[in-house]
């Protein structure tokens, strides 16, 4: 097991390390200046402001003081806020990102849970429609477009619950919900085939042979096994509120580190930019490695040294 | 001797896309305690269909039992709601299935599978039960059973895996054990370990066993009466000897003299039956097997032959028992083993339909 | 019951009757065509995908109006007979502007599946045929660029290569056609060890024409559905990026461009919002139901 997680965090650092590299070579070669947006700057100020940000000394010199500031957890000053750094942001914008991204995952894990259970044992019956039917309106209707909606019908026209910003547990509502509609009709989906398919088994016939009851059943012998599957799309999951944060945060004027990110897309700030993609990678990473490791426990058919399935 | 089971005029059948499937039609056996009974018969011949619906574990729908009775223990099951099978699955009527790989959950304790009919139908307590599982893989022959007893499914081989099984069926001491080819997909060492582990067990227990299976080899060995099936009807029916040295339905013939034997030492070719089973959306008229019968009558696609008794174990349902039908000569095969036996009666008598 | 003797002459097998498949055969294809047809969802989408499509085509075309012309004295007008989806804060027509939103993401959709097919299936194919040292190093590397956040990769390139059609195309495809890549790959390993292809090997069929004749024509099923699931993704992923200010510039209109401009004048002229919104949706949709559609025909295991 620890040899497992060894070498796994090994690997988690070697794509790190080429995500970091990639990010730093595309900022060098991305269009302009940081300072060419701003009115033309007398020649000695760019040179001494070059100098600040170390752009005066050679590439190789700026990739290893930003791999080593990196490992450091030091990813450096804004270039557009002059007194803020990446680290004031992430430390500032994460935590309110965190809580709406934890909200929206329990939101979509739970009731996907339910919608698809649901859906796979009322089989071809009008539960199952309605439930897939939701399911494909999840998934067809983004989540920006899902939280206009939600804004605009539940906020601005019936008043339920306030439009924008993040104070209370009820300004949390609507955002989380509209972050969690596509990966909640994906989880329901998937729970729906995989329990189709774990419920076709033999040994559900088995089970049933003993005179187990259709509940007992379902909840011991079903569900465990159909949930499997969705384990595995956790990883995926995080990486969609992660990204579908962004615009969820711009939509309800959320300070989030997504709302941060986009502004500095917009502004071109590349420190930012870099900062937190690598930032984002390190979360996703880790949260792979976790659902890995989660897998490993709930299915003992996995032998974690080996990492490799095994029938 | 006591009847466990009857089963009357049995049909089921399945709603698909192509329209209805008749996989059951019409079948009538009855088994006593502590006999072995097997149905033999191809893929799709219904022995199968036949075995779950006595625990009334077909899916259903598409499943649906349209005629007939199940009675166990002179009980009528076919009414029976599934809450109320509940008492009868696992308790009284246990079953084996075809692949140990499969019929395990893969993430539950061997153990704990075993212990679930336990605590369920014995009203045990965990402990208790947990000791009785020890002991149950212990009787099927599992050797170290009390760490086997925590170990997963995959730890296990496939022949470990059917004494498992076994072990689970048999956890509540069931009255009717349906085994639905216990051995077809293990290997040949294996399967005759399994099948002398089965005898040895029900000689312990005295069960009643109902034993599915395409390969005569095996009946041989284990049954006391054999059900030959096609096409959803029982076409024969009889005792081991009476199956296997005085066969009367050419079907039978055409099993017998496709099954390889150490003793076919004159390089005689098998005779494979020559087609593939009628499609049971619309079953043929007549007789289902007469368009792959080399002793086909010109009755046998117009009509359905009647149930011939030929002694007071031995059934067929052939046209050839008709004191009209032309005399035939069975395949060499099985004219070679054609015994003569005490019990036949001078001329086969028609059964009369009850209805 | 008297029957007469004649009845019981010996007449022996009719195999040839027993054989007689009593349902007409279909072809593959056939069978699937029914079977689809069958799913009333997938054909709902069907029709409203043809009308989308049509809409996208002649939609533009059904106004007076043309999609980048200001008018700045009828800004912001509410749906009416003359804008019929009303007018955004250019006084643009939004009833063009969404149709021609439609054709670029249809465009973009179609691109991006066309090039995830394109390079999927070969860089696939090859690795899956070829095998050993090959796969292994393909695969490695098709796995290296899974591993990197596909949004951000996308977001990233975009900032890098500057906004445009052209490069968001790019972006979408860097590492869309993974996904196929891995599908044919799985596909023609398992294949290729068919006795069917082993026995065109033994008759000295070359490596193309093994690809050509057995391996790719087997695999359609999953690459037609992988495909087909591959638009409404691009679809989704050009309007996110142009919500984020990151897609197409003005005037070139697209949904996601829209909905963005859109998004400040929400409460007031929701319908800025609202129409490209609906349409976005109603195209994903249509493309997702299909695809399941198409799975599910295509794949008879799941017949019920």
């Amino acid at each position: 097991m620890a040899k497992y997680i060894g070498k796994r965090l090994l690997y988690m650092i070697l794509s790190l390390w080429l995500i970091v590299t990639a990010t730093f070579f595309f900022m060098r070669i991305a269009p302009g200046n940081p300072f060419t947006s701003e009115k033309q700057l007398p020649p000695e100020i760019e040179a001494n402001l070059n100098a600040h940000y170390g752009l005066d000394k050679p590439w190789y010199a700026q990739y290893g003081d930003y791999l080593l500031k990196v490992a450091k957890w030091d990813f450096g000053p804004s270039f557009k806020y002059k007194s803020q750094s990446v680290n004031d942001l992430i430390n500032e914008g994460f935590p309110v990102s965190f809580i709406l991204g934890l909200e929206a995952i329990l939101i979509a894990v739970a009731f996907g849970l339910i919608l698809g259970i649901i859906a796979a044992l009322k089989h071809n019956r009008w539960q199952d429609y309605t439930a897939m039917i939701i399911a494909v309106a999840g998934i067809s209707v983004p989540s920006f477009i899902m939280a206009t909606f939600l804004q605009y019908f539940l906020a601005i026209k019936l008043g339920v619950f306030p439009v924008a910003r993040f104070e209370t547990f009820m300004h949390t509502v609507l955002p989380a919900l509209a972050l969690a509609s596509t990966p909640m009709a994906f989880i329901a989906r998937l729970t729906r085939s995989s329990m189709l398919e774990v419920m076709s088994n033999d040994y559900i016939k088995t089970a049933k042979a003993k005179g187990l009851s259709q509940g007992v059943i379902t909840v011991k012998h079903a569900i465990r096994n159909a949930l499997l599957p969705v384990v595995t799309y956790m990883g995926p999951l995080t990486a969609g509120i992660l990204t579908g944060s962004f615009v969820i945060e711009k939509i309800f004027g959320i300070p989030g580190l997504g709302s941060h990110f986009v502004t500095s897309i917009t502004n071109r700030d590349y420190t930012v930019i870099m900062g937190v993609t690598v930032f984002y990678s390190i979360i996703l990473l880790a949260s792979i490695l976790l659902v890995d490791i989660a897998y490993g426990i709930i299915d003992p058919r996995i032998k974690l040294a080996g990492g490799k399935k095994g029938e | 001797m006591e009847k466990i089971l009857e089963v009357k005029d049995l049909e089921v059948s399945f709603q698909t896309y192509g329209g209805s499937v008749k996989a059951v039609r019409g079948v009538s056996f009855d088994l006593h305690k502590g006999e072995t009974l097997a149905i033999v018969g191809e893929s799709g011949s219904g022995k199968s269909v036949t075995s779950q619906t006595i625990m009334k574990l077909i899916p259903m729908p598409p499943g649906q039992i349209t005629g007939g009775k199940i009675l166990f223990n002179g009980d009528d099951i076919v009414p029976k709601t599934d809450k109320e099978m509940e008492k009868i699955r696992g308790k009284e009527i246990s079953m084996i299935f075809q692949d140990p790989m499969t019929s395990l959950n893969p993430t539950m304790k061997i153990g704990y599978q075993i212990m679930e009919g336990l605590i369920k139908h014995q009203n045990m307590s965990k402990q208790a039960a947990k000791q009785r599982a020890v002991e149950l893989l212990s009787l099927v022959g599992i050797p170290m059973p009390e760490k086997r007893v925590n170990q997963y499914p995959h730890e296990f081989s496939g022949g470990m895996r059917q004494r498992a099984m076994i072990a689970i069926a048999l956890a509540a001491n069931p009255k009717l054990l349906i085994a639905d080819e216990p051995t077809t997909a293990l290997d040949v060492t294996i399967q005759a370990q399994i099948l002398e582990l089965m005898k040895d067990l029900q000689s312990k227990m005295d069960t009643s066993i109902i034993f599915i299976t395409h390969d005569l080899g095996v009946v041989a060995n284990v049954a006391d009466r054999v059900a030959v099936m096609y096409a959803g009807q029982i076409v024969e029916m009889g005792t081991v000897d009476e199956i296997f040295y005085d066969p009367r339905h050419p079907y039978t013939w055409g099993l017998l003299a496709s099954m390889p034997s150490v003793d076919n030492d004159d390089n005689q070719d098998l005779a494979a039956i020559p087609g593939t089973p009628p499609d049971l959306t619309n079953p043929p008229k007549g007789d289902a097997f007469a368009a792959r019968n080399k002793y086909a009558l010109a009755i046998d696609f117009e009509e359905e032959p009647p149930m011939y008794q030929i002694s007071e174990t031995h059934f067929a349902k052939t046209w050839l028992l008709h004191p009209d039908a032309p005399q035939v000569e069975p395949p060499d095969a099985v004219k070679k083993r054609i015994r003569q036996l005490s019990s036949t009666f001078k001329t086969p008598v028609l059964v009369k339909e009850d209805k | 019951m008297q029957i007469s003797k004649d009845k019981f002459q010996l007449v022996g097998t009719k195999i040839s009757e027993a054989e007689k498949i009593s349902k007409p055969s279909l072809s593959f294809w056939k069978d699937v065509f029914i079977r689809f047809r069958k799913n009333k969802l997938a054909m709902f989408g069907l029709v409203l995908l043809g009308v989308l499509i049509f809409m996208a085509i002649f939609g533009p075309y059904m106004t007076e109006y043309d999609y980048r012309t200001n008018d700045l004295t009828n800004k912001n007008q509410s749906p009416s007979s003359e804008h019929w989806f009303g007018t955004d804060d250019l006084g643009r027509d939004v009833f063009t502007r969404t149709w021609e939103g439609a054709r670029i993401s249809i465009f973009i959709g179609a691109a991006a599946a066309l090039i995830d097919l394109f390079i999927g299936v070969l860089w696939g194919g090859i690795s899956g045929y070829k095998g050993g040292r090959t796969d292994e190093f393909m695969m490695r590397f098709a796995d290296v660029l899974y591993g990197v956040p596909y949004l951000l990769l996308v977001i990233l390139l975009m900032v890098v290569l500057g906004q445009g059609l052209g490069t968001m195309i790019l972006a979408m495809t860097i590492t869309g056609w993974i996904n196929m890549a891995r599908i044919v790959r799985g596909q023609v390993l398992s294949l290729k060890n068919q006795e069917y292809v082993l026995a065109a090997k033994t008759l000295g069929a070359n490596t193309s024409r093994i690809m050509a004749k057995h391996l790719i024509p087997n695999s359609m099923a999953p690459i037609l559905v992988t495909m087909t699931l591959t638009i409404p993704s691009a679809i989704f992923t050009e309007a996110f990026l142009s919500f984020i200010g990151l897609g197409l510039t003005p005037p070139l209109a697209s949904w996601g461009t829209m909905a963005n401009d859109g998004l400040p004048a929400l409460r007031y002229y929701p319908w800025r919002l609202f129409f490209p919104a609906i349409f976005i949706s109603l195209t994903i949709f249509a493309f997702n139901v299909v695809g399941d559609g198409l799975r599910d025909a295509l794949d008879p295991r799941l017949r019920k």
